[in-house]
This record gives C-alpha cells, sequence and structure tokens, in this order.
C-alpha cells in the first residue's frame, strides 16, 4: 500500500471511507511524524488516536487527523495561545469550531505553536520558540499559525486550523507553499478560540490543495452557534470545487495591493498566474480599493485596541500564570511582565493607549471610520467583479529575526492581508509557484458567503498552475 | 509621539511592570508604530461612520434558561492559590 | 419615621439648597445570568455557579439573556422613558479580582432607556450590566506573606443588573429616602427584581451637592456609596448636606470624592483613591450584536405592567374617593392596597357598600371606602406591623364586615377595636366575636343606658355642675364612666344626648 502520507486529506478520507485505508493506522503514521517534529510545529501531540477514531472515521472527514492552531481551547488538553501565561493550562472545555470537526470525523493530531495570542507574522513572539519554515529552516513560516502551516507543508499533519485576524492563516499558507482560507467573518464560531481582536478573529483551514479546504470548511460553517453571538448562519452548503475553466469570471487587481513593496519574484509570480486566468477564460483588470492604503493604520489601532481589553483576563486570579506579590498592584503587573512577551506588551500599550481619555476619537473612532470606508471600497469592487486578487504577502519567507528589531517593518508583512480582515469578507491564499526557491502565495477575495466561488475559481487555478515542489521531507 | 511619561501611564492602566530599559524602547518603539498611524489623519472622515462589526446580525439572544454549572473542582482547578473554596489575591486594600 | 422626626429635614443648612441624584443598581429577578446560562445564585456555596463565560475563562463569549432585555424595558415603561429603537453594550474596562475579564460589559451612548420620571424625579437613564463577583476579606494568611488576603467567589458575577441613573431632582434627604421606596415598590409590582436593600438585590448611591437657595448653578457634588438600607439613606445624606453646610460656613471648597457612609458611627470617610484617575477606555462590546428593539418587544413588555403605585394613587383617589395621603400609603404599600382592594370588592359583593348589589361597577360611599382605607392603614397596620395583612388572620372579608357593622353603628368604634383585637390574635368572624363577647352596640333608646348615665352623673355631680354653667367640655369624665360600664358599647353621641336630657338641657 502507498504511503499514507504521500495522500491529501480528502484522498485520505475516501480511501477510510472505501474501507482502503485503516484511520488508527492514519493516524498513528501522522502521530510518529508529528511526535519527532523537528520544526517546533506543535506544542502538543496526542499519545493515541482517540477510542472513538472507528466511529469517527465514518463521519464526512474519515478519521483523518486535525493538528489545531494551540488558540483554540481543547478540553483537558494544553491550550497555551502561544503564551507563557498560559502554560499548561487546560481548559475545561473544546471550541465549537474543533467539537464540529471532531463530530464530523476529524480527531486530535496535536496542537500547533503559533505567535503568542496570534500576535505576528512570523511565529518568532511564540513564548514555546519559533516555529521553522520547512522549505528552509534558516527561515520563518509566517504567522501567527505557523505551526500549523510548517505542520501540513512538512506532512506532519494532513490539515490544521488557523485563524487569521489580520492575515494569521493565508500569509503562513503563502510562506509555507499552501492553501489557507479565511472565511467569511461570523461563518465559523469564535466560541472556544482565545480572543485576539474579537471583531477581526476568524477560524479557518490550512490544507494542501483546495480540495482538502472546501472538505474541512463544510464541516466548520454552518447554523449559527448559539455561543457566539456573532456567528453567522452560512447560507448554502461548501461543495467540493470542480471548475476547469473561469469562462466569464471578472477578477480584479487593486492597484493599491500589487505594485509598491512588493518583491519582484512575487510579483512575477502573481501576474503568471493572472495570465493562467485569462487563459482559463477569466476576464482581468485593474481595480480600485481606495483606502486600502490606510488599512494597515487602521488595522494597528483596531487590533491592539481590542488586544488590549481581550488580554486583561490574564491577571494571575483564575488560571495561568502568577507572581505572587504583597499587593496586588504588584501582583498585576508582575505577573504580566513576566507571562506577556514583548510583542504582546507592545500591542497592548498600543491597544490601551489608543482607547485612552483624550485620544479615542483620534486614533480609535478615527480608524473604526477608515474601516467602513474600506467596507465601502471592497462593496464596489464587487459590484464590477466578482473577485479581486493580489499576492498574499510581499515577500517570501524572510530570514529568522530579520525583522525582529523593527515592529514596523514586521507590521507591513501583513500589508495584503489587512484590508479582507477589515471588510470581514472571505479570502484564500493559493500557491502560485516559487521565487528564489521559496514559494509565493496568489490571493483571491469575494464578496462576503463567496466561499464556494473562491474555492471554484481556486480549484481551477491550481489545476492549472500545477504547483506541486514539496519541502524535502524528513 | 508618545513621550516616556505617557508610556507610563499606559503602562499603569494596563497592568504592566516595565523596566527603565523596556520602558525607553517602549516609547521609541510606539512612536514609529504611531507615526505610521497617525496618517489616517489626513482622510475626511467627518461625514464616516465608525464600523464596530462587520456582520449585519441584531438581536442574538439567548432564551433565559439555566443550564449546569461546573462543579467547583472543576472551576477552581487552574487557579493558582485557592482559600475558602475561593480564589485567593492579595487584598485591594491592603 | 425618619431619624429626629421633629425637625424639617434640611434644618441647620442656613438657606443651602440640597441637591439630590440618586444611582441605583437592581439585580433583575431572571433565571439565569446577563451573559451566560448560570442560574442565579442565592447563598449557594462558593463558585458552585460558574460557567466559562462568568468566570472569564479564555475563549469564552457572552451572549445576552433575551428576558434581561424584556424586564429592561418593563422598567423603562414604568419610568416613563424613551426606550431606544437601537442599544448596544460597551466595555469598561478597569482590573480588579471581582472583575473576570478585566472589563464589565454595560451600556455607554446607546443606553436601552433614556429620560422618564418616576414622581416628581426626572429619570436620565436606564442600562443593562453584569454584576461583579463577591470579594471577601479573609484576613492574614502565610500563603500570600505579609498580605491581607481576600477571596472571590464568582457566584454573583454576571448576575444581571439594571443601572437607574435620575436627575439630581431631589432636594431633601427624607423625600429621597421616600423616593427611593417608590421605586421599589414600582420595581417590586413589576416582578422584575426581589429589590431588597439588605440583600444588595436593591442598591443605591447618591451624589449631593448643596447650593445657595435659589440659585442655578451646582455646587461640587460628592458620591455616598452603597447604603444599604432606606434609612441609612436618609441618614448618610443628611450627614453629608451637614458636613457640606460645615465647610462652605467656614470658606472652604467641598472636594469632589467618593465617600462611605459608617452607620454605627455616622461618620463620613473618603473611599481611598484607587492607584490612579479612572480611565475606563470604554468601547462598543465587539462580541456582542446591537439590540433592535421592535414592536413585538416593546408591546411584550407593556402587556405585563401590572398597575404601577403612581397610577395606583390617582385611582384610589378618583375612583374610590380616598385622601391623598390614604391613597398614598395604600398604593406604595402593594399588599395593602391589594387587601384594602379586596376587602372593598367584599363591602360591594355583600351590597353594604351603600351601593345595591346588581350594580355594576359598584358605587361604594367615599366615606365608606375612606373608614376602610384607615382601618387598614391605621389599626390593622398598628396590629401588624410590616407583616403582609394577606399572611394574618384577618381575612380581608372579615374586616369589611367589621368596617360594615361600624358604618351602620352595630357597633361603635372602640368595640370595633377590641374585635379586631381577637381577630389578629385568635382569627374569628367579626359577628361571632360581637356576640359573643356582647359588644353590640346599645341601642338608642335603651333603659339600661339611661340608668348608667344617671349613675354617671351621681358620680360626678362637680363635672355635672360645670355642664349646667355651659362648660362642654366637662362632659368627658361622664362619657369615660359610661363607656367603661359599657364596654364601649355606647354610642358617644347618645350618651351625651342623655346627660343632657337629664341635666334638663337643650338638645
Amino acid at each position: 500500500m502507498s504511503d499514507p502520507i504521500a495522500l491529501s486529506a480528502a484522498e485520505a478520507a475516501s480511501r477510510v471511507h472505501a474501507g482502503a485505508l485503516d484511520p488508527a493506522e492514519l493516524f498513528d503514521a501522522y502521530q510518529s511524524r508529528a511526535a519527532a517534529d523537528e520544526l517546533n510545529a506543535f506544542t502538543w501531540v496526542a499519545e493515541e488516536p482517540p477510542t472513538a477514531t472507528a466511529a469517527m472515521a465514518e463521519g464526512p472527514l474519515g478519521g483523518v487527523p486535525l493538528a489545531v492552531k494551540d488558540l483554540f481551547c481543547t478540553r483537558g488538553v494544553p491550550s497555551q495561545a502561544g503564551s507563557r501565561i498560559l502554560q499548561g493550562y487546560e481548559p475545561p472545555y473544546t471550541a465549537t469550531a474543533v467539537e464540529r470537526l471532531e463530530q464530523a470525523g476529524a480527531p486530535l493530531l496535536g496542537k500547533t505553536n503559533q505567535d503568542e495570542f496570534a500576535m505576528g507574522s512570523s511565529n518568532e513572539n511564540s513564548g514555546y520558540g519559533p516555529v521553522l519554515n520547512p522549505w528552509d529552516r534558516g527561515r520563518v513560516p509566517g504567522g501567527s499559525s505557523g505551526g500549523s502551516a510548517a505542520a501540513v507543508a512538512a506532512g506532519l499533519a494532513p490539515w490544521a486550523l488557523g485563524t487569521d485576524t489580520g492575515g494569521s492563516i493565508r500569509q503562513p499558507a503563502s510562506l509555507c507553499g499552501i492553501v489557507g482560507l479565511k472565511p467569511t467573518y461570523g461563518a465559523v464560531s469564535r466560541y472556544g478560540m482565545i480572543a485576539f481582536a474579537s471583531s477581526l478573529d476568524q477560524a479557518g483551514p490550512l490544507t494542501r490543495n483546495v480540495t482538502d479546504a472546501a472538505l474541512i470548511l463544510g464541516q466548520m460553517v454552518g447554523p449559527r452557534d448559539r455561543c457566539d453571538s456573532t456567528s453567522l448562519e452560512f447560507p448554502e452548503s461548501i461543495e467540493l470545487p470542480t471548475a476547469t475553466r473561469l469562462d466569464g469570471a471578472a477578477i480584479g487587481v487593486p492597484e493599491e495591493l500589487s505594485g509598491e513593496g512588493i518583491e519582484d519574484g512575487v510579483l512575477r509570480a502573481f501576474e503568471e498566474t493572472l495570465h493562467i486566468a485569462e487563459r482559463l477564460g477569466a476576464t482581468v483588470k485593474r481595480c480600485r480599493l481606495p483606502h486600502a492604503p490606510h488599512a494597515l493604520s487602521a488595522y494597528y489601532v483596531l487590533a491592539p485596541a481590542e488586544a488590549s481589553s481581550n488580554l486583561a483576563r490574564y491577571d494571575g486570579v483564575r488560571y495561568g500564570l502568577r507572581e505572587e506579590a504583597e499587593t496586588l498592584l504588584e501582583m498585576y503587573t508582575r505577573t504580566r511582565r513576566d507571562g506577556f512577551g514583548a510583542e504582546v506588551k507592545r500591542r497592548i500599550m498600543l491597544g490601551t493607549y489608543a482607547l485612552s481619555s483624550g485620544y479615542y476619537e483620534a486614533y480609535y473612532g478615527r480608524a473604526q471610520r477608515v474601516r467602513t470606508k474600506i467596507v465601502e471600497d471592497f462593496r464596489a469592487a464587487f459590484e464590477d467583479f466578482d473577485l479581486v486578487a493580489c499576492p498574499t504577502s510581499p515577500t517570501v519567507a524572510f530570514e529568522l529575526g530579520a525583522r525582529t528589531g523593527d515592529p514596523l517593518a514586521m507590521y507591513m508583512s501583513d500589508v495584503l492581508t489587512v484590508p479582507m480582515s477589515l471588510a470581514g469578507v472571505p479570502a484564500l491564499s493559493l500557491p502560485n509557484g516559487m521565487s528564489d526557491g521559496l514559494p509565493t502565495g496568489f490571493q483571491l477575495a469575494g464578496p462576503p458567503f463567496s466561499e464556494n466561488r473562491l474555492l471554484d475559481v481556486a480549484f481551477a487555478l491550481e489545476q492549472a498552475i500545477d504547483f506541486d515542489a514539496v519541502p524535502a521531507r524528513a | 509621539m508618545i513621550d516616556r511619561e505617557q508610556v507610563l501611564h499606559v503602562a499603569q492602566l494596563a497592568r504592566l511592570e516595565l523596566s527603565e530599559d523596556e520602558l525607553e524602547r517602549m516609547a521609541h518603539e510606539l512612536s514609529g508604530v504611531l507615526d505610521h498611524i497617525e496618517r489616517i489623519g489626513e482622510l475626511d472622515l467627518d461625514e464616516v461612520a465608525p464600523t464596530s462589526h462587520v456582520v449585519e446580525v441584531e438581536n442574538a439572544l439567548r432564551e433565559d434558561k439555566p443550564r449546569p454549572p461546573l462543579p467547583r473542582e472543576v472551576a477552581l482547578a487552574a487557579a493558582p492559590l485557592v482559600l475558602q473554596d475561593g480564589f485567593a489575591v492579595p487584598s485591594p486594600q491592603a | 419615621m425618619s431619624d429626629g422626626a421633629a425637625t424639617s429635614p434640611n434644618d441647620g443648612l442656613d438657606g443651602f439648597e440640597p441637591v439630590i441624584g440618586l444611582e441605583i443598581h437592581v439585580q433583575l429577578s431572571t433565571a439565569t445570568k446577563m451573559f451566560c446560562s448560570c442560574p442565579l445564585s442565592f447563598g449557594e456555596p462558593p463558585n458552585t455557579y460558574t460557567c466559562p463565560v462568568c468566570l472569564g475563562l479564555p475563549g469564552s463569549l457572552p451572549v445576552v439573556n433575551a428576558r434581561a432585555i424584556h424586564f429592561g424595558l418593563m422598567i423603562g415603561l414604568a419610568l416613563e422613558c424613551e426606550l431606544a429603537p437601537r442599544s448596544s453594550f460597551h466595555r469598561k474596562n478597569y482590573f480588579y479580582p471581582d472583575l473576570p475579564k478585566g472589563y464589565q460589559i454595560s451600556q455607554y451612548d446607546e443606553p436601552l432607556c433614556r429620560g422618564g420620571r418616576l414622581g416628581e424625579v426626572r429619570i436620565h437613564r436606564a442600562h443593562l450590566e453584569e454584576d461583579a463577583a463577591k470579594l471577601v476579606h479573609v484576613g492574614t494568611s502565610g500563603r500570600i506573606h505579609g498580605s491581607d488576603v481576600s477571596v472571590v467567589d464568582f457566584n454573583r458575577g454576571g448576575t444581571p443588573l439594571v443601572e437607574i441613573v435620575t436627575e439630581p431632582d431631589l432636594h431633601d434627604p427624607v423625600r429621597a429616602r421616600e423616593w427611593l421606596e417608590l421605586l421599589r415598590t414600582t420595581l417590586r409590582q413589576l416582578g422584575v427584581s426581589d429589590v431588597n436593600m439588605e440583600e444588595g438585590s436593591l442598591r443605591c448611591d447618591a451624589n449631593v451637592s448643596i447650593r445657595l437657595g435659589g440659585s442655578v448653578a451646582l455646587g461640587t457634588k460628592t458620591e455616598l456609596k452603597n447604603m444599604n438600607s432606606f434609612r441609612f439613606l436618609e441618614r448618610g445624606i443628611r450627614a453629608e448636606l451637614a458636613r457640606q453646610a460645615e465647610l462652605l460656613r467656614a470658606g472652604e471648597p467641598v472636594v469632589q470624592e467618593t465617600l462611605h457612609f459608617d452607620p454605627q458611627t455616622g461618620k463620613l470617610s473618603a473611599l481611598r483613591s484607587k492607584e490612579e484617575a479612572h480611565d475606563y477606555r470604554y468601547f462598543p462590546e465587539p462580541d456582542l450584536v446591537p439590540i433592535q428593539i421592535d414592536e413585538d418587544m416593546v408591546a411584550a413588555a407593556r402587556a405585563q405592567l401590572p398597575e404601577l403605585p403612581a397610577a395606583r394613587v390617582e385611582r384610589y383617589e378618583s375612583e374610590f374617593g380616598l385622601t391623598a395621603a390614604s391613597a398614598r400609603h395604600l398604593a406604595f404599600r402593594v399588599e395593602l392596597g391589594a387587601y384594602f382592594e379586596a376587602a372593598l370588592a367584599e363591602l360591594a359583593r355583600a351590597g353594604d357598600g351603600h351601593g345595591g348589589v346588581d350594580a355594576a361597577p359598584v358605587q361604594i360611599d367615599p366615606a365608606v371606602a375612606q373608614q376602610l382605607a384607615n382601618w387598614i392603614s391605621g389599626e390593622l397596620v398598628r396590629r401588624l406591623g410590616e407583616e403582609d395583612p394577606a399572611d394574618s388572620r384577618v381575612a380581608p372579608a372579615q374586616l369589611a364586615r367589621l368596617v360594615a357593622l361600624i358604618s351602620q353603628r352595630a357597633i361603635t368604634a372602640g368595640a370595633g377595636r377590641q374585635v379586631l383585637d381577637r381577630m389578629v390574635q385568635q382569627g374569628g368572624d367579626p359577628e361571632g366575636i360581637v356576640e359573643t363577647e356582647g359588644l353590640g352596640a346599645i341601642a338608642s333608646g335603651d333603659e339600661a343606658l339611661a340608668g348608667v348615665v344617671a349613675a354617671a352623673i351621681e358620680a360626678h355631680q362637680g363635672a355635672a355642675e360645670k355642664i349646667k354653667a355651659g362648660n362642654a367640655k366637662a362632659m368627658g369624665p361622664i362619657i369615660g364612666y359610661v363607656m367603661r360600664e359599657t364596654k364601649g358599647r355606647a354610642d358617644g353621641a347618645e350618651v351625651s344626648r342623655l346627660v343632657r336630657a337629664q341635666l334638663g338641657l337643650e338638645n
């Protein structure tokens, strides 16, 4: 029998359904790879398959094991959000998204490393050490879902769950040469997903190909979760993509997101894919998102502001790290001093400042108005185009340590992904060829709930691009 | 721009203890980021409504029906310090 | 009942006018908490009514309790507020051990209710929020070196609260207390809260300032925190007014601060200021979506509004012709009002209301209604104290028949009081008690009564002389004698007529 690791998740699931693959054997194959992880992609690996694996295998996900970003709460399993302040923390409940996937037949393989509280674009902000990019271990895998991306790219997991606040699924997917999908805001329940910026956070899959993404997404969306007030019922079921042609598809390429500040190699790969799209019958035209250049600024006000409040609960009282002190104030300030890393502190400071008396309107209020303009920009673009396309990341994977000294340079990594996050629209990153021996990502975004269209177009492009490079596997 | 005094005040609000070094570095880094952010000041946004939610959901209400609470030992399981079945802290007024 | 009741509440203020506004927190009596499905706790063992949401565990999210909105709307309607067509929640950020998320979910610029009025006091706003947990000081412990230790119990955390803020429309401490009593009665009748100050389901802070009488500008105000009884509220405000007047007389400024009133000592002390000025960094709660108040929601709330005290006062005055004081007394103590109406219904049913059995609606003679009201507010309450008369041995129908006996002069008022004593102590029908105790009024023209009167005159010759000399007031001892002898069964007017007749005077 062929190596189960070589199968895509969807292939593995159909073999399990056909009785041609033993789900326990599949689990073991990945378990032993994940346990031997040299990329620091995992922070916890299950020791054995859940006892219910046989039953789970009958579900639509066929018992194909799932790596889950550490940001998701998993009952009785360490859920540390990449932070020292939650070291060893085991929640008493499981996140809705994970629970739905388990019920659909995906057993938990392990928890993946990430930037602390999802704040970062390189995974260097993890309290548990950086994740290495499987294409080049001297480089970052991107972030914040870097562990999930590296694990999938390196064949340590068939697929993985990540979260995306400003690009945290798409950018690492791009840097690791896999598919990453951020669904429409509200499509996937946030209940049990440790909050970074509530109005932006969205869970989504990281997969080897578009079909796998569609298969798993179909089990994440559905009826709204009554535990999450912002969750929405998905208006249709997610279909496995089949398109081979793109006739009639209108793709807009925002000027603001396809020129300045993007590496030549990345742009070249992007433009090649646009040509492929045209060859498949799509119309490709330039378009405008006039306020996109201000998206990053708005994002770096809104996300830190929400984060400063979301992270106030880490106070040493009910769970997590605590530094004992004689006074309550000292207990608070020392616990948070020792528990949070530098980037988290920076964003808490930034967000606290932006909300503080006298500055609210100038920062938070203005940023919310910029957000309105960005939502309107996308709405206008989608009147003329079915989808918009741009590169996912302005660069390929950069070297470890290259941007850690310059927060602003690091924030620039998100410049092409943040606009979609602010607008709440679905966006997908598709491997798009190589530049300097490293993968690049092609980003597609559509109107809210256009996931089926997005997956279909991505699928057609994927077949035509025929990106078959994989990193050297250990 | 944000000066050292402001950084101290904000750190106090955020309950973060910063060393002298961190204080200086934070003032420098935040100033750089804020300079960039302040470009949104150039936009004319007077007539623009703020967006708090991108989803158009309203009245996501819950029926007033009780569900079983967590057993106490589960609620207290992760607590750093438990006294008298509660979460112990240094007294606020101490 | 006020402390130092003999003096006017604002004595000693040298013409300064008090300006008082109240901030009231009301715990709603929903089945579950504001943002999670934990049941509300009533003294259960600590930390047994919690869940990931009200413990503020990572990843948990709030969901608004529909009944809390419903109760909020009922309160808004009762207080004649403008109900927001759209309402939203904000986060109020600050650190405290009783606040599990590091912020309280409250309302800021889009409260559920705005404006409004209850009695003479305008309502500024009413909004929904979640209660904090309970922080109990347990003294020193070896576990935290050299420090006093407190322990947090999250059972109460997340209980739904409505915060009601008044305009500064109150001008004396007695009225402040009376108004708060009116608010309590109103909320109790709505059935939205236990409204018990001692148990903390009703909490009141007061904003107090004074200004020169006639001045429009407000003085610097201080905030009095958490006075946990109606009496303490009144005393706290009184003490603070006196303190402020003293300061101003001495030419010193009033400093804006938060004060705690110690009912034991009657002293006010500044609450230790926190380490910093508050900066709550309010911003829209991203985990909750706005609430759109539609007509159905308002209609549902309106349908459940009972008659409220203010309306009830009006009805008692217009429908039954009660005096204002009497109407207020019965309307503000819900249970007395209910008892009164039950008794009144009995009078009407029995046709004793001088209105005729078949007439509908029965017209109750205002004099009879007033007499019934007086007997409930006066004699009955005097005997029962705070007890709900519905829980006493005296059924409303029985009291109604007692009052009917008196109004028909079948017994005298004095005998009625004796009958009521027996009814309260042992129960029983008034007629039966009158019968067995022989308390029936002595009919006019009764020979025996004339004899008793003659004996009374005999025993009080001096008084009789004075009466003959034209001093009507001298009648007292003679009537007293007759009443003693007849156990109060004689009618006073009849006795006095007989005395004058036997002394040969004109009647």
